[in-house]
């Protein structure tokens, strides 16, 4: 199997979705000439053109709004937002169009976009353009977010939500890009969305994470087990549809679970995830579940003061043995 | 029919009572009225009735274990009756399907403030020290146990309360039971229903070596029972969030302890008038007087209570209880006596009744039977006032420029100063003292 980085498997998709679906376009600030934020659509321009590659004004709602539009009208557009950060700009559209458009016109239109964005800090650039509020968006009935931590996942996810007839918000991890993994080949090898993924398998302890944090998790993984301490990690990949049966089957073998996540505690994937934990396998706990997250405060520009506020390996490592 | 036999209301802020005793076993045969069950609320230990005739089919929840009202407690049918006890576990009660005493999951917090409810408690109840009873048999520790720990216990039939827990605040969890499974244990082939370590003193007899004198003793650790929980929470809160104020006053009883003296003189022993009785009608006449220490304060206003309600301290063993002489300014001396005598039988008896102990707007705490000269009480809220009365002494006094024998009596008010002030609790003491002073306002 081929290895590639994310950048290149976010790449790849697009481009394999593109040569096979003339309707897929792509819009967005920079994604043309300069060939997107993070090079991910380099090259695009040439090959498709302006007419397919369209670069746009400042101005979110209009990306949004615009996308909307022309998938009502038959177009697939991957929308991108240069982070989750400026989706607030176009919640309107985002939670109010895209995701109701189905339902409230009775089935007449629907609006099967992709907004491509990126999430997650870690990179210096302020409280606010560093946040993780995946969990906002996918508090929205009608609309899917997808966050993969892989590139075979960053590839399929991306070639499903594409295919698919729903809107889905595609989260990006913006330290991700440089993250290698091996991609298995072919144009329709799609990863469906809303299937966890049991990234390591584990008797002792269930860990739930998703995009950046699986690596963090990973890394939490191996240095427990240095100590004896066997981590089962599941990746959600998806927190809309939030596909728990892996978790349930896990836990019923474990009975103890960590929830970890980059955003904010408060109402986070944490809360929503442990709460199902409780209600489904409320027999088989044998210890309070433990959740990791962001410190509750707006992310510091100060790159020590960052990186604490972010969770690491050690504040994994310590909820497991906490469970334990 | 099963009939089922569920956790009574005894009182309207009564959330959850303790099955302290199953009077009739599993199977015993019962009459309608007979006494099924003993529980414990927050105030009281009182004996519930079967509601019908027949056999006791079933328990469907542990002696010491915390029952929310209206949550079934017992099953009773016909003799030839089969009933499906666990199916009933399932649909009616909340109860554990286990017979091992869960946690019970009652928890709603302590925010209903209004009123002065006393709230239900998340604690493991332990065995009442009021009860008349012998207690629940405690087999081991009330530790709290994780669910997969108690679903395996139940599973292999062990009571998880003979496991010790090794988890965070001695939980007991997974491996707890995994470890005691493995290990030998006879106990844990017998039924789950024998009390795991009731003090036996057969076995004390096989020792051959006299214990050593005991010199000094380790800490002890007393549980709280529900009414010690009850008395700390409410006092706290009423130290805390109140801010009282004290002001004593002496009273010449000579006139009030001959009247006394003259009126028992008529009446059987059955009938007698105590001092207190005189204490309590003086307070309930001043009340009227002044419905501002008959009140209530409730953040934005003060709410003066339309009946004057009379709660007397009574002691008991662990604790106490306020029985209620209600609208006591209406009554007579001679009825309140009779009714406070009825009423501290059925205290001493642990018999009390919801109605004995409801609806206080004011207390007295009297401590003059244990020689108590002057102290002061704490406010038992949302009751805006209390009196704390002493013991009738005889002292010398100075009457008309000589000194002559003299009955004394201390009272002394502590009031909440939101509702009201020195000036207005000095003349509600002046308008008690009258009363008391000038006895014979007190049979008008």
């Amino acid at each position: 199997m081929p290895v590639m980085t994310i950048r290149e498997a976010v790449s790849q998709a697009l481009w394999e979705e593109m040569e096979r679906d003339p309707n897929v376009i792509i819009m967005g600030e920079e994604v043309g000439m300069w060939g997107g934020t993070y090079a991910v659509t380099k090259g695009f321009y040439d090959h498709f053109g302006a007419e397919r590659v369209r670069d746009t004004p400042i101005s979110e709602g209009v990306i949004i709004g615009a996308a909307v539009g022309a998938a009502m009208n038959g177009l697939k557009p991957v929308a991108e937002l240069m982070t989750i950060n400026f989706a607030f700009l176009a919640l309107d559209q985002i939670v109010n169009h895209a995701a109701k458009i189905r339902s409230m016109f009775g089935g007449q239109f629907e609006a099967p976009i992709v907004i491509r964005t990126t999430s997650g800090g870690g990179k210096q650039l302020g409280a606010t353009h560093s946040q993780t509020p995946d969990v906002i968006f996918a508090h929205f009935p009608g609309l899917k977010v997808v966050a993969p931590a892989t590139p075979a996942d960053a590839k399929g996810l991306l070639k499903a939500a594409i295919r698919g007839r729903d809107p889905v918000l595609f989260i990006e991890h913006s330290t991700l890009y440089q993250e290698r993994g091996e991609v298995p080949e072919g144009v329709d090898v799609l990863v469906p969305i809303g299937q966890s993924d049991i990234k390591r398998p584990g008797q002792d302890v269930t860990l739930i994470t998703y995009s950046k944090m699986l690596q963090t998790s990973m890394k939490a993984a191996k240095q427990l087990e240095a100590e004896g301490i066997d981590v089962e990690v599941i990746d959600l990949r998806s927190l809309r549809p939030l596909d728990l049966d892996p978790v349930y089957a896990s836990f019923k073998k474990t009975n103890r679970a960590v929830i970890v996540e980059e955003g904010w505690r408060s109402y986070g994937v944490g809360a929503e995830v442990a709460a199902r934990i409780y209600e489904q396998c409320f027999d088989y706990l044998d210890a309070p579940i433990q959740r990791v997250a962001q410190k509750e405060v707006p992310l510091p520009y100060s790159a020590d003061l960052e990186k604490s506020a972010i969770p690491n390996v050690n504040d994994v490592v310590a909820a497991v043995k906490a469970v334990l | 029919m099963p009939e089922l036999v569920p956790m009574p209301k005894l009182g309207f802020d009564m959330a959850e009572g303790t099955l302290v005793r199953k009077v009739k076993k599993d199977g015993e045969t019962i009459n309608k009225g007979d006494v099924i069950a003993e529980i414990e609320t927050d105030k009281a230990t009182v004996e519930v009735e079967s509601p019908a005739a027949g056999v006791v089919k079933g328990w469907m929840v542990e002696e010491g274990q915390p029952v929310p009202v209206g949550a079934v407690m017992a099953v009773i049918g016909a003799a030839d009756e089969v009933v499906d006890l666990a199916a009933l576990r399932g649909s009616a009660s909340p109860a554990p399907a286990a017979p091992a005493p869960a946690p019970i999951v009652v928890s709603r917090d302590d925010q209903a403030q209004n009123g002065g409810s006393a709230p239900e408690t998340k604690a493991p109840a332990p065995a009442p020290a009021a009860a008349p009873v012998e207690a629940a048999p405690t087999g081991g520790s009330d530790a709290p146990a994780s669910p997969i720990a108690r679903k395996m216990a139940t599973e292999a039939g062990v009571d998880i309360r003979q496991i010790p827990g090794t988890g965070p605040g001695g939980r007991i969890t997974k491996k707890d039971v995994e470890t005691y499974l493995a290990a030998p244990h006879p106990a844990a082939a017998a039924p789950v229903s024998a009390p795991a370590a009731l003090p036996v003193s057969a076995p004390a007899a096989a020792r051959p070596a006299p214990a050593p004198i005991v010199v000094s003793r380790d800490d002890q650790e007393v549980p709280l029972t529900r009414m010690r929980q009850t008395i700390a929470r409410r006092m706290t809160e009423s130290k805390q969030t109140v801010p009282q104020f004290y002001i004593n006053s002496e009273v010449d009883m000579e006139a009030a302890m001959n009247l006394r003296k003259q009126l028992n003189a008529l009446v059987s022993e059955d009938q007698k008038l105590s001092v207190n009785d005189f204490i309590i009608k003086a307070a309930a006449l001043a009340l009227r007087e002044f419905p501002n220490l008959n009140a209530s304060f409730a953040g934005d206003k003060v709410v003066r209570k339309g009946h004057v309600n009379i709660g007397n301290a009574v002691a008991i063993e662990g604790g106490l209880l306020t029985v209620v002489v209600k609208d006591a300014d209406q009554k007579s001396v001679a009825q309140i006596a009779a009714e406070m005598k009825a009423m501290v039988g059925r205290v001493r008896a642990g018999k009390v009744q919801g109605a004995d102990i409801e609806g206080s707007t004011f207390s007295i705490s009297n401590l003059g039977m244990f020689d108590a000269e002057h102290f002061i009480a704490i406010i038992n809220p949302p009751e805006a006032a209390i009196l704390a009365t002493g013991t009738v002494k005889q002292v010398p006094v100075v009457k008309d420029g000589a000194v002559v024998p003299g009955q004394r009596l201390m009272i002394t008010i502590s009031a909440d100063h939101r509702v009201t002030d020195g000036a207005e609790a000095a003349k509600f003491l002046q308008a008690v003292k009258k009363g008391l002073q000038e006895p014979l306002r007190l049979l008008l």
